[in-house]
């Protein structure tokens, strides 16, 4: 019963994964890239947590919060190179 | 008893996150331009993610802590990241949707191409 309660949700989370991937290789514009990229990496920070609670490992949680981090300053350089300022 | 509920609790919440994901994704799909776009994705995404970390910290309640800072942590940069991501849209150039009614920051400084003096 749970493993297909959890088999749906990541499915969920795979079609939307799909959804932006269609939005970053079709974006006519950087912009749209950008912003399809940083609908994927949330949603790849909420599939590593629900890893960490399936494999049952406290340190995949650290994982994510790096992740967050990281996938903030990747998004503000590319904010900053866009907009003329790097 | 308490475990099993706030265990449900947190099944639900992970499946209002996995829409949420779902409605961010097909609003980057289907708006017309970047700026409605970004719209539709950015908060629907912020608040699909910050309810999965809080789902999955009442499934297991010896994560609670760890998981608040996440989501701290994603309340605090979310909004950050959007209103750069705009300012960098905007100033890169990219076309406003025929639509617009109104655009407040024509002939401003932070038009495109023109500088701050």
């Amino acid at each position: 019963m749970m493993d297909i309660l959890f088999f749906t949700l990541i499915s969920l989370l795979a079609i939307a994964t799909f959804l932006a991937l269609y939005r970053l290789i079709r974006g006519p514009s950087a912009a749209d890239r950008m912003v399809a990229l940083d609908a994927i990496t949330n949603v790849t920070a909420g599939l590593l947590i629900l890893i960490a609670f399936l494999s049952g490992r406290f340190i995949y949680v650290d994982v994510t919060l790096v992740f967050a981090i990281l996938s903030f300053v990747g998004l503000i350089v590319v904010a900053r190179y866009l907009e003329g300022g790097l | 008893m308490i475990a099993l509920i706030l265990y449900y609790i947190g099944i639900v919440l992970c499946f209002i996150g996995a829409v949420f994901f779902i409605l961010g994704g097909i609003g980057l799909i289907r708006m017309p331009d970047v700026y409605n776009r970004m719209q539709a994705s950015t908060k629907t995404t912020t608040l699909g993610l910050m309810s999965i970390v809080l789902g999955v910290g009442l499934m297991q309640p010896g994560w609670l802590l760890k998981a608040i800072i996440i989501i701290v942590f994603i309340a605090l940069t979310a909004p950050v990241g959007a209103s750069a991501m705009a300012r960098a849209a905007y100033k890169s150039g990219v076309p406003l949707w025929e639509g617009t009614k109104i655009d407040q920051c024509e002939g401003e400084p932070c038009k495109r191409g023109v500088k701050k003096e």
